[in-house]
Order: C-alpha cells, then structure tokens, then sequence
C-alpha cells in the first residue's frame, strides 16, 4: 500500500537561508509519526509545504500519491491542519468559526450540524461555543484548531505542537483522541517538543535538526541509542558495600560504573549493545547485599535528543542513521 | 454552497461583528452630509439634483475605501489565518473574489444608506431621478475600483497602516491621472503612446462622464477590466508570497 505521506528530497530555501535541506520520510496509514527538532529545525516549514500552504524550492510531497504541487485541492481535502499556534478568526463565535470551515468544506443542513457538533464534542469545547475566539484562553484556542482540523474526518491529520498550551488532564485527552483516530487507519504527523509523547503516542518518529534528518525509527530504537540504555541503577540500604564498586567493575559485560555515594546509588554502565541485567543481579544475589531498588533503565529520551541534534553537520547525521 | 460564497459570508459578517461596519457608514454618511450641504454649498445652487453629492465622491473615497480595504489580507497574514484558509481545499481565486466582493457588497450598503440625501432632493424639487441612479452606479463602479487596488495593495504586506498608505497613493495617481500634475511626471521620459494611456486611466475622467447621464460601453470596459487587472495582481501576490 503506498504511504499516505512521502516526503521525497524536500528542501526550502528562504533567501540565501535553508530552513529544509534534502529530507525525506513517509507517513504511513494507522501510524503516528512523532516529527522531533528543536527550535528552528524546520518542523513547522516541512508541515506547511506538506499541507500546500508554502511551495517547496524542491523535492517532492505526494499525498494518497498526488502531487501537493500539481493537485493541491485533492490533496487539502485529505488533510486536516492544526497550524502552530492554532490561528483562527478571532472575531468569530466558536460555533461561527466551526460552521465557516463547514461551509467550506461542503456540508449542508443536517449534516453540517452533526459534524460540528461531533467535532465540538471531540475536542471539548461545549462550554464555549458562545464566546468569540480572541477571548478564550490558550488551551481553548487550541482546541478549537483541533476542532477545526477533525470536522472533515480527513484521512490524514497534520498537527503542528497539538498538545501546546493544554493542562496535563486536556494533553491526555488529546493523546487519547489522537490514539483513536490512528486505530481508524488514519495516518497523523505530529510535532512536539514532548519527548514522553513519543514515547506515549507514537508508533515512529523522525527528528530534524538544521533542516537535516538526523534520525527516523521507532522511539525504542531512539531510546537504545541513549548511553543510559538498559543502564543498571541499584540503590543500597544502608551504605555502599565497600568492595560493590570494584566487584561490579569486573563484570564481563559492564562498561562504566557511575558512584553516587550521597544516595548510596551505583550507575553500572553496560557496554555497547550488551544487557548487563542478568550478570548484576546474580551477582547481587550471591554478594547478599541489602538494596532498597533496582532497575533497568530504558534509555533517556532527552539525553539521546540533546546529543543528536546538537552534533550538526550532515557528516555526523549520517553516522546516527 | 461554494466556496467563494462562504467566504464572501463571513466576510460580509464580519464588518457587523466588529465596530468597523458601524464606524465606517457613520462616518460616509456623514462626510456625505458634510461635503454636499456644506462644502458643496447645495442650498446656494438651488438646483434638485445630486451634483455635488457625486462631485465629492472620488475624494471620499480615496481615504474612506484603503481604510477599508487595509485589513483584508494583511489582517489575515498578521494573525496567522491566512494559513489556515490557504491550506482549506480552496482556490486562491476564490479566496480573492470572496474577499472582494464582500467588500464591494459592503460599500453597495453604505452607499445605499445614502438614500436620505435622494428623498431630500426629491422633496424639495423634482429631479432627474434616472440621473441619479446612473449616478449611483457610477459611484459604485469607482468604489469598485479603489477597493481593488486596496485589497491588491494589502496581500503585498501584514502592515495595515503601509496598506492604507500605498493604496491612497496608488488611488491618488489613478484619480489624477488625467490631470498635468500626473502626467508631467511622465512626460518627457515615457514613450507619448503610453503617457497616453496613462491618461486614459484616469479613474476620474471616467466617472465624470458617467455622471453625465450616460452609461457608456466604453466606461463600463474601463471599470471592470480595471478591477479584473488590480484583482489579479491581487491573486499573484498571494501565490508570491507562498514561495517566498
Ligand atoms: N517566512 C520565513 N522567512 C524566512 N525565514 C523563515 C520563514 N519561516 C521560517 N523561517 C526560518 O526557518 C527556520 C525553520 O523554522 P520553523 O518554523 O520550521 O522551525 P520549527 O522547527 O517549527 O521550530 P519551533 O520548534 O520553534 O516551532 C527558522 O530558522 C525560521 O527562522
Ligand atoms: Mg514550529
């Protein structure tokens, strides 16, 4: 089945300025793909070309396999937008507001009342549908883009920063919702600065960074490239053991050992690609020392972001991928 | 329902949701008022007819419809919802006829609220009624005119007030083109043929021979092909600017 998304040699050039340079990566249907960078990496700039608001300088986006370029009201009819910062018309009701992207998406009569109702329903907004836009409070304001961007059931969702601005009760919500949409066989591109989103919603996830991709996977793949992965912290009762630190040491497979004598708490470091679980607790088990914790660490996603968006250059990107 | 026809509604709706749709026909009708009772010194000619009504017009306009026409596009890309309304399975040219003719619309209704200044006339005297619905059109179609090269001028910026500037401008050069104080800044350096029709596109001159009672082909051909020139730069402005 072809991608919903492809993303084929993208670059975007403004002035003398690459914002996009030469990316590429699908979105699949049933799938959330996590779009990761930091500030300025381009995020934003790939998502606007993606939804036909912005021309790329080049490369290629094809939608359901038609070119943004070539037929741009095909492909807008697919995809629901959240743009950054959820812009709307500020001097219109919510309901107002709701009823204009109806319009203008075709719907009549009793249909267009189910939809926004289903959509006002969806993205919470019953208390609110009265008042003006400008009004509401950041959260409110971003759900009415959600509101906005699900009122055609599109197929395929592209949300820019869609959990921005929202009280943790109302990012679960949303997670949720957007969990939902993706058993529908939906393909949805998110961007976030959450790393636990990724880990919580998403099934891949693609980080750029200068315009660059720097790494496309699945966020366990992210985390196996944290130097913390499968990293083993055992909190003692009592104080360190005196011989714990060298014993460790001298396990096969052990790498590092990391003291943090104040909270009684030895970091055992495994080598590359090796699980050192095993061989630290047998020998735990045999030394009898009294601990109060231990556990497997999975790998900190922000450790493995900070590192790979901050090498730069398109030489060391290529060594990560 | 298309949608252009959506958005020339909201549009549309959007003048009466805010106090510029109540600012903006209190003020005409008041400049109207002004400028013909006052200015016009109507009372003094004591003729029943509209002359000094219309006579004001170009002037009138040339600050009340860039105030107008300002915010259309460049309200939309300073708050961000231009990217919103581009990425909704639309054409821009329905974007840009949307947008214009709801603002034509709204002129046609503050020009019809004028309506009081014709029942006065008509019961101090007996005027040529048919003039003065010719009148009405041609001061329509001039509004039509300006309103396009405001709305022009605003995509090119998200600066309200450089839109409003330019376009009085813009609009100036087009009311007085006609005149030495335009063309002398052409002569000499352009070719005569095209101080020429510089000169035929005067906006002015064109409504001027409207006013006089008659509706010809020619004036018609003038006004809508000027629109559908300043409409259409209009609609490659915003196309620039998605590649930019
Ligand atoms: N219209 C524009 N003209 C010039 N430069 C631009 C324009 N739009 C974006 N940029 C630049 O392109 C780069 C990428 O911007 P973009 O908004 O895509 O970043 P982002 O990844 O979404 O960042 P953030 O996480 O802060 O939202 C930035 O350096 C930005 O300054
Ligand atoms: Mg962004």
């Amino acid at each position: 089945m072809k991608p919903a998304i492809t993303v084929d040699s993208l670059s975007k050039k403004f002035g003398a300025f690459t914002a996009v340079d030469n990316i590429n990566f699908d979105v699949n249907r049933g799938e959330v793909l996590g779009f990761l960078g930091p500030n300025g990496a381009g995020k934003s700039t790939t998502m606007k070309m993606i939804t036909g608001f912005l021309a790329p300088s080049g490369g290629q986006i094809r939608v359901d396999g038609m070119d943004v370029m070539k037929q741009p009201m095909q492909t807008k009819q697919l995809i629901g937008y959240l743009p950054e910062g959820a812009p709307a018309y500020g001097d219109m009701t919510v309901t107002a507001f709701l009823g204009f992207i109806a319009d203008i998406r075709g719907y009549r009569g009793s249909d267009r009342k189910e939809r926004i109702q289903t959509a006002i329903e969806k993205a919470n907004l019953g208390s609110v549908i009265h008042k003006p836009v400008d009004t509401l409070s950041k959260g409110f304001k971003r759900r009415v883009g959600l509101a906005q961007a699900i009122l055609h059931d599109p197929p395929i969702l592209v949300m820019d920063e869609p959990t921005d601005g929202l009280d943790p009760n109302q990012k679960h919500e949303v997670r949720e919702l957007i969990s939902e949409m993706a058993q529908q066989d939906k393909a949805i591109l998110i961007s976030t600065h959450i790393l636990e989103e990724v880990n919580a919603i998403c099934d891949r996830a693609v980080i750029i960074s200068h315009g660059r991709l720097v790494f496309d996977g699945t966020p366990a793949k992210l985390e196996a490239m944290s130097r913390l992965h499968n990293a083993v912290t055992i909190t003692f009762a009592g104080g360190l053991p005196d011989a714990a630190e060298q014993r460790l040491r001298a396990l096969s497979d052990v790498a590092d050992v990391v003291c943090e004598q104040a909270l009684n708490r030895l970091r055992v470091m495994p080598g590359e690609g090796m699980s050192i679980a095993g061989q630290v607790t047998r020998l735990v088990r045999d030394e009898s020392w009294e601990i109060d914790e231990l556990y497997v660490a999975s790998g900190q996603l922000d450790e493995v972001f900070r590192r790979i968006t901050t090498l730069g250059g398109p030489a060391d990107a290529g060594d990560l991928s | 329902m298309s949608s252009t026809t959506a958005i020339f509604r909201r549009e549309l709706a959007n003048y009466f949701a805010t106090p510029v749709a109540y600012v903006f026909i209190v003020i005409f009708l008041a400049l109207n008022g002004v400028f013909t009772f006052y200015v016009g010194g109507w009372y003094e000619r004591e003729q029943a007819d509209l002359q000094t009504f219309f006579d004001y017009h170009p002037l009138l306009y040339l600050f009340l419809i860039p105030a107008l026409s300002m915010r259309l596009w460049a309200e939309e890309r300073k708050s961000g919802s231009i990217e919103l309304l581009m990425t909704l399975p639309i054409s821009t040219w329905q974007a840009v006829a949307g947008k214009y003719l709801a603002a034509w619309a709204f002129t046609g209704i503050a020009l019809a609220l004028t309506f009081p200044v014709w029942l006065t006339v008509n019961y101090l005297g007996s005027p040529d009624n048919p003039v003065i619905l010719i009148g009405y059109i041609g001061s329509y179609l001039m509004a039509g005119a300006y309103l396009a090269i405001g709305a022009c001028v605003s995509a090119f910026t998200r600066n309200q007030v450089i839109a409003f500037v330019i376009a009085v401008v813009i609009c100036f050069v087009f009311m007085f083109s006609g005149t030495p104080m335009v063309l002398d800044l052409f002569q000499g350096w352009l070719p005569q043929p095209l101080v020429n029709t510089i000169s035929g596109m005067s906006i002015t001159t064109h409504y001027n021979s409207i006013l006089k009672g008659v509706i010809d082909l020619r004036d018609l051909v003038f006004f809508f092909s000027f629109i559908g020139c300043w409409l259409l730069a209009n609609l490659i402005a915003v196309e620039m600017k998605k590649s930019s």
